[in-house]
């Protein structure tokens, strides 16, 4: 799939919108488990994209790349350097026109890498918990942002082990995790652009 | 929300300049606002670098100046500094002999500071502080939070410095000190993040959040609001609990930001009889607002065990707009 700097800036402009329309939902969810910022971290970072980030200046990789980068020097928190990661990993493994296996591929690398920055592993209440479902079921050709929604409210009964929500304990049941629902509300912008496929 | 403020989006670039005018003798806030330097370097000493979310002053920023830090890196209210900014401000201050970060261990923090030491090359040390014990299940957490006890840690290290100890002398030293320190914090009211607009938590007129972080997030539990000799004897009894030692020590009684002096010094009295009663010394002690969360009311008690050298490099002298002393 070639993807062009018009569809790019789609993709950007999809997922910042995305962002910015959630973004009190977000900060919210944040209030309940965590320091209740999430939403406004989020959305300076996609800020800070709209206006460095040009799609029309390099191919998918490098946007990706400076994608991230521009998250892990606006963000901030654990955000920054965890969506920052994704991205930037993204852009490091995926060809300039992706087939299927290469977008599984790099997925996979992104969630590895992921992992390794955060130390933190699926089934801790934290974006894993989406990207891990939602990677297979892009693999496995099914409904990718289905699997991610379902994803993020399975995170609703999980007790967070990582991040400050795990300083709640028990009291962080009930609530779904602020980064799962961000994971889930960007790749449902991101399938939106580039569709299913 | 009441609050001093103009716009809520421009309250941290508004304060920051306001601090590097009022303390221009001492300090130097750098381009961008990335982080606040000494206005005098020295060379040839390693160079002391933190940083964190800001809401916390005069952590970090007001301990920049001659016998603790070398710079700070301010990030927005509660949220960690991103790697540019601790990058930017190693560079600026590396006097040749390395630069030691003092990291908070939060995920945000030390995932930020990771990434800037990486980026960094070269000789670059990191000391987390994690004196909170409210955080009991550690192997189901991120690992206890590095509180006020990061204050004690940053003067002890910043003098040995001063000393020109080197990097890993340093690294060995800040170790030590906050393997010897433990805090435990209580809140009464919540804190209100200005671009949020309203109170982090909820919590009823006869109620207290013991165990409460520097962030407004919970703690141990929610509990009916008791007279200080039993809230101070409830902290001392877990601090003084985790500590595998007794003896001289170094008791500080912070204020989370809307606790009058006159409550701190009232919980100081009553932890300090508490600390005696337990076998320890207070050899020396501090009382004041160092490490807050915004305006919420509160303390927290930190005991850190000292001595000789310890005791030595905390009366060393020390000039930052926040915490002055024999200079």
């Amino acid at each position: 799939m070639t993807v062009d700097a018009d569809r790019l800036r789609k993709l950007i402009e999809a997922m910042a919108q995305s962002i910015f329309a959630h973004a009190d939902e977000l900060t919210a969810l944040d209030q309940a488990i965590g320091d209740g910022d999430h939403g406004l971290n989020m959305k300076r970072g996609f800020e800070a994209i709209l206006r460095d980030v040009d799609p029309a200046a390099a191919p998918l990789p490098d946007t990706l790349k400076s994608i991230g980068m521009t998250l892990v020097m606006s963000v901030g928190g654990a955000s920054g350097p965890l969506f920052g990661t994704l991205f930037m990993t993204l852009g490091k493994e995926l060809p300039p026109a992706p087939s299927r296996d290469d977008v599984v591929r790099a997925g996979e690398a992104a969630i590895a890498a992921i992992k390794a920055r955060g130390k933190s592993e699926v089934g801790q209440k934290t974006m894993l918990d989406v990207l891990r479902p939602a990677l297979d079921a892009f693999a496995a050709s099914e409904d990718v942002v289905q699997a991610a929604n379902q994803a993020a409210e399975a995170t609703v009964p999980m007790k967070a082990m990582r991040g400050r929500a795990s300083f709640l304990g028990e009291r962080s049941i009930g609530h779904m995790d602020p980064g799962a629902r961000s994971s889930a509300l960007l790749i449902a912008a991101a399938t939106d652009t580039l569709g299913r496929s | 929300m009441k609050k001093l403020i103009n716009t809520p989006e421009t309250v941290l670039a508004e304060s920051l300049d306001g601090f590097a005018a009022a303390h221009a003798d001492i300090v130097t806030l750098a381009e961008d606002r990335k982080f606040v330097r000494r206005a005098k370097l020295t060379p040839g000493k390693v160079a002391l670098v933190s940083g964190g979310g800001s809401g916390h002053e005069p952590l970090h920023a007001g301990f920049v100046g001659y016998g603790m830090l070398d710079a700070a890196c301010p990030g927005q209210v509660f949220t960690s500094p991103t790697p540019d900014q601790m990058l930017a401000a190693a560079q600026a201050v590396d006097g040749g002999a390395g630069i030691l970060f003092i990291v908070k261990n939060y995920e945000g923090d030390t995932m930020n500071f990771d990434m800037a030491a990486e980026m960094a090359g070269g000789e670059v040390m990191t000391v987390l502080t994690n004196d909170d014990v409210a955080v009991e299940s550690s192997t189901y957490t991120t690992g206890r939070r590095g509180v006020a006890g990061t204050l004690i840690v940053e003067k002890i290290v910043g003098a040995a410095a001063e000393n020109n100890v080197d990097l890993a002398g340093l690294k060995a030293l800040g170790d030590r000190v906050n393997s010897r320190t433990r805090s435990m914090g209580v809140a009464l009211t919540s804190c209100t993040v200005p671009e949020a607009g309203a109170p982090t938590f909820q919590i009823s007129d006869d109620e207290m959040e013991m165990g409460v972080g520097i962030h407004g997030e919970p703690g141990r539990r929610r509990v009916k609001l008791a007279s200080a000799d039993a809230i101070a004897n409830e902290m001392v009894a877990a601090i003084t609990d985790d500590l595998a030692d007794k003896g001289d020590a170094l008791l500080l009684v912070n204020g989370f930001g809307g606790t009058p002096l006159m409550e701190l010094y009232l919980m100081y009295n009553s932890a300090r009889a508490d600390l005696e009663k337990r076998g320890f010394k207070v050899q020396r002690s501090l009382v004041g607002n160092y490490v807050t969360s915004l305006e919420m009311a509160g303390c927290s008690i930190t005991v850190s065990l000292m001595d000789e050298e310890t005791l030595g490099l905390w009366d060393a002298p020390v000039h930052t707009p926040a915490f002055r002393m024999n200079m």
